[in-house]
């Protein structure tokens, strides 16, 4: 039976409530929200936080919503919203791609979108999405709140820039014209996490690509960028060869480990093509050809 | 910690680890043992229990966490000796062999049925998508969903 070590309990009642519970507390102080990770992390005993501040009720972290060329998603929106979003379906169709995988519906109903990306687990589905889309985090403290791209965010496996006293609160999106995504995984059975996945943006205007992102799960250490792919999009005309390539090149780019899920050059296959298969859908969405 | 959990519409207060997970408070504390603990590794659904009238793994909540939320559990399914239509589709259909899912199954049935009364099979394949069984196979508890969406329809038409 896997039961967590003992640990204080506190429910934020605001988030300036939050902030300073942390900041009194140090590091044994730790947020949880869905808890869809930090639960069984603290079942297998690998955390072991002496006070959790549970801010499920801070219902105003909780929204999806246009504003002025951003897309801004609160920190406590959870899975299931993602995936209904009609919003976020038709502005970046790729959460709903990866909402449609991401776990089982029981979990869907509870782990957050702030959840999964603070979690920085390398083979979780929506720090590829955001990275891909070039998404900036909103990091709230007790000095106030500042604004991070995600590009700094990840620090390192399981870490990130978000500070002992900190919250994220917010993911912020921009919205840009001639837009296309698309989300591509290979999971062993339904509800698991990827072998690996793709996460695809592209940006057309008059037939060239004048910007790309390529978010790569299960591929690395971290959540990566197939950034060397990323520059050959840049100003060519969307073609199967050219993704074909840049799928070569980010299985080539990419450096993922052997484990339960599979083995290296496995990996770096996939890499390939569902890199080549996302740039695909991403970009005949972007031209209208695909929905 | 003192705690108070609504469970099948009943207030529950007992003394309690704040570390306690759900289906403990469900099973041991509350001692309601239909809700059943599989996997414990957040991967089975056999403790599935409805939280605000959604699917929730118990193994994967506090139950500390679930204070001041509504939590339905199998046992209220059935009420003075009726079967609920999901309990009486599993019936019908054959829709269980060892019977250790199935606790899970009905309450995700539940939900789904309450949220869209007349699913497709392909509906009710991605609600069950992360309910695991050993022994029946699935095919028959797609149909015994079914089974309970039909008569659910033909009651409703008789009242
Ligand atoms: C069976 C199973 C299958 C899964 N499959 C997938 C999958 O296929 N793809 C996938 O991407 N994910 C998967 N997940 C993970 C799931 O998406 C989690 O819900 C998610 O990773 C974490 O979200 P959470 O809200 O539950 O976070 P929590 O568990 O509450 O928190 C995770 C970490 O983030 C911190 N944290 C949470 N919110 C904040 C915040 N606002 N500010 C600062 N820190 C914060 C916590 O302190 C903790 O360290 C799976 C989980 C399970 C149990
Ligand atoms: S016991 Fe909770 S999911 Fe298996
Ligand atoms: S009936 Fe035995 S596990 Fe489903």
């Amino acid at each position: 039976m896997q039961t967590p070590a003992p640990v204080e309990y506190e429910r934020a009642a605001s988030l300036e409530d939050a902030i300073s519970s942390l900041q009194g507390r140090g590091p044994g102080a730790r947020i949880i929200a869905g808890g869809h990770s930090l639960i069984p992390m603290m079942k297998l005993r690998l955390a072991t936080p002496e006070l959790l501040i549970d801010i499920n009720d801070l219902a105003e972290l909780s929204y999806i919503r246009e504003q002025g060329d951003e897309i801004r998603i609160g920190a406590l929106t959870r899975h299931v919203e993602l995936l209904q979003s009609d919003l976020l379906a038709e502005r970046l169709p790729v959460f709903r791609d990866a909402e449609e995988l991401i776990a089982d519906p029981p979990v869907r109903n509870r782990g957050t979108i702030g959840g999964s990306l603070c979690q920085a687990d390398a083979a979780e589905d929506l720090s590829a999405v955001c990275s891909a889309l070039k998404a900036t985090v909103v990091i709230r403290g007790p000095e106030g709140q500042r604004v991070v791209g995600l590009d700094e965010f990840y620090v390192g496996p399981f870490m990130t820039a978000v500070g002992e006293a900190e919250i994220l609160t917010e993911v912020r999106i921009p919205l840009r014209p001639g837009a296309g995504s698309a989300h591509e995984k290979v999971e062993r059975r339904a509800g698991d996490f990827a072998i690996a996945a793709v996460a695809a943006a592209v940006w057309i205007d008059g037939g060239t690509i004048v910007d790309a992102g390529i978010g790569l799960s299960a591929l690395g250490p971290t959540t990566m960028r197939a950034t060397h792919a990323e520059e050959l999009l840049r100003a060519s005309s969307p073609s199967e060869e050219l993704f074909a390539q840049a799928g070569t090149m980010a299985s080539e780019d990419c450096s993922p480990l052997a484990d339960s899920r599979g083995p290296v050059d496995y990996k770096r296959h996939l890499a390939g093509v569902l890199t080549k298969r996302a740039l695909r859908r991403a970009s005949a969405r972007a031209l209208k050809q695909e929905t | 910690m003192q705690l108070t959990i609504n469970i099948n519409g009943k207030p529950i207060t007992r003394e309690v680890e704040p570390r306690q997970l759900l289906v403990h408070f469900i099973r041991d504390t509350a001692g309601l043992t239909g809700t059943h603990w599989g996997c414990d590794t957040s991967n089975c659904g056999a403790c599935v229990v409805l939280m605000d009238g959604r699917p929730l793994k118990s193994c994967t909540a506090l139950a500390a966490m679930c204070e001041g939320h509504e939590i339905q559990t199998v046992e209220s399914l059935e009420s003075s000796g009726r079967l609920d239509p999901v309990q009486q589709g599993f019936h019908e259909t054959h829709a269980l062999h060892c019977g250790f899912c199935t606790p899970g199954m009905l309450m995700i049935a539940r939900a789904l049925l309450n949220e869209n009364p007349n699913p497709t099979e392909q509906e009710i394949r991605t609600a069950i998508s992360g309910q695991i069984c050993r022994c029946t196979g699935y095919k028959n508890i797609v149909a015994a969903i079914r089974w309970a969406a039909e008569h659910e329809a033909a009651t409703k038409q008789e009242v």
